[in-house]
């Protein structure tokens, strides 16, 4: 029980944690000053939240642990995000796209876990919540924009769509240590979310008239820790500091 | 980006700090769209809690007086001090004022 509300919270964790250094990496690099700050703030977003989970994963740690030691020091298999926020910032609209098809899961996910028996799990969605409702509320309106924009911004967000979309199974998985959860009423049951976030998509594809991909998508092995080819890079970059010097103050 | 001005057109940004305050200009962003404009001002300038409320309008809608015309629009007023209350002496049989 414990062991699996620690694997969930480092689920939770790592996936903010992972997409907050994608959309950090863009600081400086926005398509303009605005767009920059944004993006960036999101990203923000993103750490606190997942400093929030990985707080309490290491709490429920038998070890003698702490968060940064969660985000800083672990090894490529015992990272557990989901795979689509690893996804490079290819272009804007892969940014756009990854963010967008992430915050509609997000907005379910913690709506959901508001709920949670877990008065944790419950207190950091009802804190999350507010921060995500503006970050789908930002990603929809880009998605919009660039789809319903000139037709190279068309064909650019469809591109992305097309890419992205086979890492959106993952998203639904229920592995044992879920399932469990699941069923004390601690989190909700992942793939009952699919057919809302389906909706939600949708909605937003229709209106930027984006096509929805005819391929299967992936189910992939997140949940054990299979990552992409581009997870090594990223934590080679921010790992590479804290085991250099591992007594580093900020 | 190069040397052209894409960043969208400019919108001014005001903020209420509490309910029944004046709204405050606060600055200007870029934007293309209204929600691009009202995100964008919010993440320029709400994000240590200085408001609960804002606006935003297209620069270009804002009918400003130019400098130079300023003289004609302001000036006048210079030696017209009857126009402030305090110019009135007050009759001591008035209360309340």
């Amino acid at each position: 029980m414990k062991k699996d509300l620690y694997n969930f919270a480092i689920r939770m964790g790592d996936t903010s944690w992972i997409l907050s250094h994608r959309l950090c990496e863009l600081c400086s690099y926005g398509p303009f000053l605005e767009e920059d700050l944004a993006m960036t703030n999101i990203g923000l977003d993103h750490i606190g939240q997942s400093e929030e989970w990985l707080k309490y994963a290491a709490e429920l740690s038998d070890e003698n642990i702490d968060a940064d030691f969660l985000a800083y020091r672990r090894k490529e298999k015992e990272y557990r995000n989901v795979q689509l926020v690893e996804f490079p910032n290819e272009d804007f609209a892969y940014v756009v796209v990854r963010q967008f098809f992430m915050d509609v899961y997000n907005y379910l996910l913690y709506s959901k876990l508001t709920n949670s028996k877990d008065t944790t799990f419950a207190a950091i969605a009802q804190k999350s919540l507010k921060e995500v409702r503006y970050h789908l509320r930002h990603s929809s309106n880009w998605m919009v924009r660039l789809g319903d924009g000139t037709s190279e911004s068309h064909e650019r967000l469809q591109n992305a769509v097309n890419d992205l979309w086979f890492y959106t199974g993952d998203l639904f998985v229920m592995p044992e240590s879920e399932q469990n959860l699941a069923k004390d009423g601690i989190i909700p049951d992942l793939a009952g979310l699919e057919s809302d976030w389906n909706k939600m998509v949708m909605e937003v594809f229709n209106e930027a008239g984006m096509q929805k991909p005819e391929y299967e998508v992936l189910a992939s092995g997140s949940f054990d820790g299979q990552h992409t080819e581009y997870m090594g890079f990223m934590l080679c970059e921010f790992q590479y500091l804290p085991n250099m010097l591992q007594d580093a103050k900020w | 980006m190069g040397n052209t001005d894409n960043q969208g057109p400019l919108w001014e940004v005001f903020i209420q700090t509490k309910p029944g305050a004046p709204y405050k200009h606060a600055g200007a962003v870029h934007a293309y769209d209204k929600e691009m404009a009202i995100e964008n001002a919010r993440d320029t300038y709400t994000r240590r809690h200085e408001g609960t409320a804002m606006w935003v309008v297209k620069s270009e809608d804002i009918v400003a007086v130019q400098p130079e015309d300023a003289d004609a629009f302001f000036d006048p007023s210079d030696d017209k001090i009857y126009r402030h209350p305090t110019f009135y002496e007050i009759p001591d049989g008035v209360k309340h004022i």
